[in-house]
């Protein structure tokens, strides 16, 4: 593995790229207590207003803050546009090949896609065959990783659509960036994000489904407290200005929904739902979920509700389908890929699962259907009895998985015990699609593995995150 | 807005309530009980605080004897106490966190800090010093949150549902107090009366806080028929079962207002409004004190029965 494009020096190191001109001038003005005295700040107000995730499987911690730090990554104008195109491109294929795989199948007819990577997929949902989604959008929010291994490149590691979290954090970070450095703030000239949640409402208001006679309500599902994800679900629903419900909130009746108020029975029009194609209904779905609403497929298949996302996008979320994605982006748009893909080995093919047995010590294997970092081998780092260990797994199911090359993921300056030092990021931008088009906020998520060569940077496994942000030019 | 917001709303104010409450007793009783015997006589003070915590059953399930330390632990800190002050603020907490669109930040900051600060305190206090500062804390606590609701919620029906929960509990925890100590304001008992209940009397009031408060209204010394004229039918006295029910129904009618709907709850805290304004002291004495308590605490559950039907559910 070859050293990584450094986000602030590039790849010798010697110099300082122009985007990060201010930023270097001021990390060599600024005392290093200072620094660690700013962090230690942001660490006691995210606590205070209770920004916390919790992990699945520790007992111990059900509350636990994400580190923040407090160096941001910076990206010049004229890189953000070139992804801004390549991500608007990408979600625009992402929505024609759900459509498409739920409708006319002509990728499959095409040949372009094996048959039974999407009918044996278990994210497919036969239940949305041939059933129309309002305005034909299924990925209304899109999460789409990006890594970048040097100046000019940048791949898409995974594409998110079914309930991509961490905006909050994108917005709570620049909130209290700008609280804790204002005259770093004065030195740039950066792109706001605090327009997200307006731009969300929006893309979710304007989806609404045709049988809306009057202004849309729109409600944010939220599987409850309990989930790792409840403070971004309360947070948005906040700055949405939109109830946050919980399953027990709605009900469904004449196939239309209805939240309980205070007042009575509210209809429902839009659901921005964070509940997984699972527990959604468990008259259709699983029978034991209660986190769902009894009937709901009911009312969409009526076309009474907007669901954003759309049921069954999990197909796109699928790391083998992931694999096809140039080829996806030009059937349908008839254009080459602006963003490129990971070369990706598919273990379910005999000749690539060879090659990938040979050569487990170089590569990462990922399940096809995981999230979240977890079962996922690095072999450069793991020890010889997790690749073995592994091995067994992969030959048993060799379908579940896929592999690609360990690649350098740039660095950016980041603050850590012994000062300031160079850490693996990516970057998670959000994208909108409602019926007028794609919107995306200039930024995302920078996500930052704060062990020293680590290449994991969720935080479940010990990631922390930056703001981002974006130069305006 | 949502019922289960509305019901998160009023059980999160009704739980710091009922934590500052239980501070209240536990600082009376502890007053009382460092007296010497010849003052308050033989009576165990910590069994009353038990009965007037309302949680006697639970607490002789897992002791024999209430005694200072049983005791504070129970009431305060443990949690096989769904109504310990401990557990108060931790479902309200659990609640406020349930329903955080609805807060103002300055109320979760307020409820979110004490439950934080919860933790320090550990599983009770190393000395009697450090319980009084825990007492004291618990109640500033209290009217910080409070304080936060009231400067800073829009006034709308998130805002009144907050309000009916401080209130129904409060009425609550007064009618409660009446209810355990009823023998203590009993007419009779200005006879057997003198030295020995004065101090009764005076944790009585201390626990609703209104110690101060009846020497400003009778300018007088303590009269036990007095102490319970003052904390059932006085307006001016925020804990008095009666200023409780002109809150609840100025705030049920708000939501009234607001709805453009009347229902069973606003015509039944109509009604024990209006017999509380028509009752007098006299007349409570002689149909009876435990009674009248009695009925009036069926009654205000009834109440909160209706709330929930209505609008929580």
């Amino acid at each position: 593995m070859a050293a990584a494009f450094d986000e602030m020096k590039g790849h010798d190191g010697d110099q300082v790229r122009p985007a990060y001109g201010e930023l270097a001038q001021w990390l060599k003005e600024v005392p290093p207590d200072v620094l660690d005295y700013r962090r230690r700040e942001a660490e006691l107000i995210f606590r205070r207003i209770g920004i916390t995730f919790a992990v699945y499987g520790e007992a111990d911690a059900t509350e636990r803050l994400i580190p923040f730090d407090v160096i941001p990554r910076i990206m010049a104008a004229s890189e953000w546009k070139f992804l801004e195109k390549g991500l608007t491109q990408r979600v625009n294929a992402l929505n024609l090949f759900i459509k498409d795989v739920y409708g006319a199948r002509e990728i499959l007819r095409a040949g372009i896609i094996p048959e039974d990577l999407v009918f044996r997929n278990p994210a497919f949902r036969p239940e949305m065959n041939g059933q129309p989604v309002p305005h034909d959008i299924y990925v209304h929010i899109a999460g789409i990783d990006i890594i970048r291994v040097d100046a000019d490149t940048f791949y898409v590691l995974e594409d998110n659509a079914r309930t991509p979290s961490g905006v909050s954090y994108m917005l709570e970070n620049r909130e209290i960036m700008m609280r804790l450095f204002p005259e770093l703030f004065s030195r740039h000239r950066i792109a706001p994000v605090e327009n997200y949640p307006d731009e969300l409402l929006a893309s979710l208001k304007s989806v609404a489904p045709l049988t809306t006679s009057k202004e849309p309500t729109v409600v944010l599902l939220t599987p409850g407290v309990f989930n790792s994800a409840y403070y971004e679900h309360s947070f948005l629903a906040d700055k949405l200005g939109v109830e946050l419900v919980e399953g027990r909130d709605l009900f469904v009746k004449d196939e239309v929904v209805y939240m309980r108020t205070t007042q009575g029975p509210q209809r429902v029009d839009v659901i921005y739902r964070r509940v997984d194609d699972d527990f959604i209904d468990p008259l259709t779905f699983r029978a034991d979920s209660i986190l769902g609403v009894p009937g709901l497929m009911s009312a969409y298949a009526a076309g009474n509700v907007t669901l954003a996302n759309a049921v069954g996008t999990g197909i796109a979320d699928d790391k083998a389908v992931y694999s096809f994605m140039p080829a996806i982006v030009k059937f349908y748009l008839g254009e080459e890929p602006l963003l490129k893909n990971v070369p990706t080995w598919r273990c379910r093919e005999e000749e690539h699962l060879k090659y990938v047995l040979e050569h487990l010590s170089e590569l990462v294997v990922k399940e096809v259907h995981g999230s979240g970092g977890y079962g996922m081998l690095i072999g450069p780092t793991a020890s010889k009895i997790a690749i073995e260990q592994f091995r067994a797994k992969l030959k048993a199911e060799p379908k579940n998985f896929i592999a690609q090359p360990t690649l350098a993921l740039s660095t950016s300056p980041t603050c850590v015990e012994e000062g300031v030092a160079p850490r693996h990021v990516d970057l998670r931008p959000f994208v909108l699609t409602g019926r007028n088009g794609v919107r995306i906020v200039p930024g995302g998520l920078t996500r930052v593995a704060l062990k020293k060569g680590s290449l994991v940077v969720n935080s479940s496994q010990g990631g922390g995150t930056k703001d981002t942000w974006v130069l305006d030019s | 807005m949502l019922s289960r917001t509305a019901d998160n709303l009023y059980w999160l104010s009704r739980y710091v309530e009922r934590a500052e409450y239980l501070a209240r007793i536990l600082d009376a009783t502890q007053r009382l009980s460092a007296l010497p015997l010849a003052y308050v006589g033989a009576s165990n003070e910590w069994e009353s605080a038990v009965l007037t915590a309302g949680c006697a059953t639970g607490f002789f399930k897992l002791y024999d004897e209430a005694n200072e330390e049983n005791v504070t632990d129970y009431l305060a800190f443990s949690t096989a106490n769904s109504s310990s002050i401990r557990s108060c603020f931790e479902a309200a907490r659990h609640n406020a966190r349930a329903v955080r669109t609805a807060l103002t930040m300055e109320m979760w900051d307020s409820i979110n800090g004490t439950w934080l600060e919860l933790k320090r305190y550990g599983n009770g206090p190393t000395s009697r010093e450090e319980f009084s500062r825990f007492l004291r804390w618990v109640q500033e606590s209290s009217l910080r949150f409070d304080g936060s609701a009231y400067r800073t919620m829009l006034r709308s029906d998130a805002y009144w549902f907050s309000r009916l929960g401080v209130y129904m509990e409060r009425a609550d925890n007064t009618a409660r107090i009446l209810d355990v100590k009823y023998h203590l304001l009993l007419p009779d008992n200005e006879r057997v009366g003198g030295p020995l209940d004065y101090f009764q009397w005076a944790a009585i009031l201390r626990s609703v806080s209104a110690l101060t408060a009846y020497h400003w209204v009778y300018r007088d010394s303590l009269k036990p028929w007095l102490v319970a004229d003052l904390l059932i039918l006085k307006d001016e006295l925020p804990r008095s079962l009666s200023s409780c029910y002109e809150a609840i129904v100025r705030n049920l009618d708000q939501i009234a207002g607001a709805y453009g709907r009347q229902g069973a709850a606003q015509r039944q805290a109509r009604g024990m409004r209006t017999r509380l304004q028509n009752s007098k002291m006299d007349g409570i004495f002689q149909r009876g004190l435990h009674e009248f308590i009695s009925e009036f605490i069926t009654e205000n559950n009834r109440l909160g029965g209706a709330i929930t039907e209505q609008f929580l559910l």
